[in-house]
């Protein structure tokens, strides 16, 4: 299925890439190969095709040539189809007379007999110089890009993010789901390795975002739908509803004095259930937006409906309505930035460190607010039976690198364990051991911290912990918990009876990541977390356009690499807001209507309603704005009428003929 | 058709693969990332969506000589347009019982939903793909279809 054109003069180029592609492709046997096929005027190798010189080539041929197709052999198009199509613009050949053939991801690296990977990159350069003929000339349509943005996740990579997008004059909607901003870092008492307090430079920029006239801050709120392509999304927030009128809250916390319960008596969420909360609450002193709400779980008004309602007549505001239900709100934002972040590893899944059966083993989360100086014991380093803990054991990797849990390295918990032997020290003055498989510090004075805990009389034992008991074998082992372990230095197993065991818990996607992936139409890597564009090129872009993400949702962070990262995504949202307009791949659908029969079955095909029937004329029609390009209608129908650009039968089925037939 | 003419031992077949661009094509770039090896079977034809790919396709690949056809998709629920995926299941359910009538064994034609964080899955479907071909032996339609024709 070659098309008979004199006219066609395609330009082939194969590169080699380094050695990533000519180490297993004989690049020079497939330039001979494809010289000899059909309208084949030139056919080059070189060493790095997507480099200046490389482009320039293509560029320097076209002209000198008079090419008007253009083939290149090399990466996957999803990396470079921008280069070589921008490259063949420059010359000024229609960018769609470009076709990319992926002999790299789909060749080189994947096979090791050579002679195969040769035939094979033969195959698809053929294919590619078949297709290309067939290719017409496209014009990218250009749509606004409407300036407002939804970042989703209010901890410190989305608050930085929505400051920075901010401070640049941009409208933010910041949603979170839980009911104040902040994040986990509200959780910590001192960020490793300045020691600074978390708090003291954290709660500004919650004030800040507040405050901020260019931020709508929507706590307590979820992301239910979202529609549109990039520079222009429709987006559907629900609030869940706090029981409280916003608006009027303004903080006093009264009503928490007069409710019903004397005591508090319920879980609180933000001291890691250190501490009780009453029905009506705010979950920190700095809770931003510094409003109450009501949890129905345990409100008797909302379990009996015979409560006297003291909370509500308490206010002088009159900010109370039990009656309230969740609101749907429906903005149009341009861009949206994911930093929807973590969650930390349930050590209930490693039952063999004694989390849950044990008292006096605690999460590294809990350990966070019971040596902060505003947590449940005002920063006293003291076990549930209020006894003051003489030896800790701080256990690493919890969660982390182990096949039976989680593979990867969380990449913070090295550096918390040793910022929390620090302050358990400071804060208690117990032994503290570590326990230990490898000590990763991979940061700008990390390991310079490490040195100093090394000289603070706390013990490193490498080697991961078997068990957490309390079957004591000797006398001055009652009472204790028992940490096994076989320490690798000196070859020996070891029993290190403690008072406190700490478990370093690793950090794993966060529980609603996926439905949030759904939502935002993205993709997840293999352990979960949102996947990247690119690793190395695009951080913190997605495979779908307008959409970013910063921060541990894209895989475990400490807090300078996530406000680094919310600070990149804020740059990218902002280079497509201020560009103004972005072009959409030509890859729509449309209908030739003298071939319609009219039999609508297209219709039904279509996602998007964006094929109409007109009655009059009985024939269907595709709006171009609604069409999205994936084609199901082409493929549908049955009198050939509805082609796709990019993706039409005959550039497919030349495709096709061309990996197959010689 | 060089390959073919190699003994069977040697003999790698050739599939035809749809790939969808958002989950399995990512996912073949995420097995070359990562260094997965498989068999060098599959010819990569990317179309947008697996919505997309017509039983002509399908056939047409067989008439010249495919020895097998894999097409892979987002898992249901997850494609990028919706359903497309949904509309692809029914239209291939229907194509594995007409191939069947051609003279094509059904194993010939492969549907799997490969996510683009799964390059492990693409390379262990390939494998057993080209392993049940190599059983099959290369596909006899394209002669079929060539006897016909004249």
């Amino acid at each position: 299925m070659i098309k008979k054109n004199d006219e066609i003069k395609i330009g082939f180029y194969i590169c080699h890439c380094g050695h990533n592609i000519a180490g297993t492709v004989d690049v020079v046997a497939v330039t001979e190969y494809a010289a000899r096929l059909p309208y084949v005027t030139v056919s080059r190798d070189y060493k790095y095709m997507c480099s200046d010189p490389g482009q320039e080539l293509i560029q320097k041929d076209i002209k000198e040539f008079n090419l008007n197709r253009i083939v290149v052999a090399s990466c996957s198009p999803l990396l470079h189809e921008n280069t070589f199509r921008t490259a063949t613009a420059k010359a000024g050949l229609n960018q769609f007379y470009m076709q990319m053939v992926n002999i790299r991801e789909n060749d080189s690296w994947v096979h090791t007999d050579k002679d195969m990977a040769t035939l094979k990159a033969k195959d698809l350069v053929r294919a590619a110089i078949h297709r290309v003929a067939y290719h017409k000339a496209l014009e990218k349509k250009s749509v606004p890009v409407n300036p407002d943005v939804m970042i989703l996740g209010g901890g410190i990579s989305g608050i930085t993010a929505a400051l920075t997008l901010a401070n640049a004059g941009k409208k933010v909607y910041l949603v979170e789901k839980e009911p104040t901003i902040g994040g986990y870092m509200a959780k910590f008492d001192k960020t490793f390795p300045t020691l600074d307090c978390a708090a003291c430079i954290l709660t500004p920029k919650m004030s800040a975002v507040k405050n901020h006239p260019n931020i709508t801050l929507w706590s307590y709120s979820e992301v239910s739908n979202v529609e549109g392509y990039v520079g222009n999304y429709k987006v559907t927030v629900t609030r869940k509803p706090r029981y409280i009128i916003e608006d009027q809250c303004v903080g006093c916390l009264a009503c928490i004095d007069a409710c019903i319960f004397k005591e508090a008596k319920f879980k609180d969420e933000f001291n890691e259930g250190l501490s009780k909360r009453k029905p009506v609450y705010i979950p920190f002193p700095q809770a931003t937006p510094l409003v109450v709400l009501i949890d129905p779980a345990t409100c008797i008004h909302f379990k009996t409906g015979k409560c006297p309602q003291s909370c509500a007549k308490a206010c002088d505001r009159n900010a109370f309505d039990f009656n309230q239900k969740p609101e749907v709100k429906e903005v149009e934002v341009g861009t949206i930035i994911l930093s929807t972040g973590f969650q930390p590893f349930d050590p209930h899944k490693a039952p063999y460190y004694g989390y849950g059966k044990y008292p006096n083993v605690y999460t590294s989360l809990e350990i966070e607010r019971l040596v902060n100086a505003s947590g449940p014991t005002d920063g006293h380093v003291v076990t549930r039976d209020g006894k003051e803990p003489k030896s800790i054991g701080i256990i690493h990797c919890v969660g982390s690198r182990d096949e039976k849990t989680n593979k990867w390295c969380s990449r913070v918990c090295c550096m918390y364990s040793l910022k929390l032997a620090h302050l358990l020290k400071e804060h208690s003055g117990a032994e503290i051991y570590n326990f230990y498989i490898d000590m990763r510090t991979p940061g700008k004075g990390y390991e310079e911290f490490y040195d100093k805990l090394l000289n603070e009389d706390v013990h490193f034992i490498r080697g991961r912990v078997a068990e957490v008991s309390d079957w004591a074998i000797s006398k001055d082992e009652e009472g204790k918990l028992l940490i096994r372990v076989e320490d690798t230095m000196i070859g020996v197993v070891r029993r290190i009876p403690v008072d406190m065991v700490v478990l370093a818990v690793g950090l794993e996607p966060g529980k609603d990541a996926q439905d949030i992936r759904r939502i935002f139409n993205i993709s997840c890597s293999n352990e979960g977390f949102f996947l990247e564009r690119h690793p190395k090129l695009a951080p913190v872009h997605t495979f779908t356009d307008g959409i970013f993400i910063a921060g541990a949702c894209q895989g475990p962070k400490d807090i300078p690499d996530s406000v680094a990262q919310a600070g990149a995504a804020a740059a990218e949202a902002l280079a497509l807001i201020d560009a103004g307009h972005v072009e959409l791949e030509p890859n729509t659908a449309y209908i030739i209507e003298e071939r319609c029969c009219g039999c609508q079955v297209c219709i039904n095909m279509c996602p998007y309603k964006a094929i109409t029937f007109n009655a009059e004329k009985s024939k269907s029609s595709i709006n171009e704005a609604l069409c999205k390009g994936c084609g199901t209608c082409v493929a549908s129908c049955g009198s050939g009428a509805i082609f796709q650009n990019l993706f039409d039968d005959e550039e497919i089925l030349s495709e096709i003929h061309g990996v197959l037939v010689e | 058709m060089q390959s073919i003419e190699q003994n069977n031992e040697q003999w790698s077949p050739r599939i035809v693969a749809f790939f969808c661009n958002w989950c399995t094509y990512t996912a073949s770039d995420l097995a070359g990332v990562s260094r997965l090896r498989y068999a060098p079977s599959t010819r990569v034809i990317r179309v947008m969506c697996s919505g997309r790919i017509e039983p002509t396709f399908i056939l047409e690949a067989f008439i010249k000589g495919a020895d097998g056809v894999l097409i892979g998709g987002c898992h249901p629920g997850d494609c990028h347009y919706s359903e497309g995926n949904y509309k692809c299941l029914r239209r291939f359910h229907l194509l594995q019982r007409y191939i069947v009538e051609m003279g094509i064994e059904k194993e010939r034609l492969r549907l799997e939903w490969i996510s683009a964080s799964e390059g492990k899955r693409l390379q262990e479907v390939v494998n057993e793909m080209t392993d049940t071909l190599r059983q099959l032996g290369p596909s006899k339609i394209k002669e079929v279809a060539e006897t016909i024709v004249k």
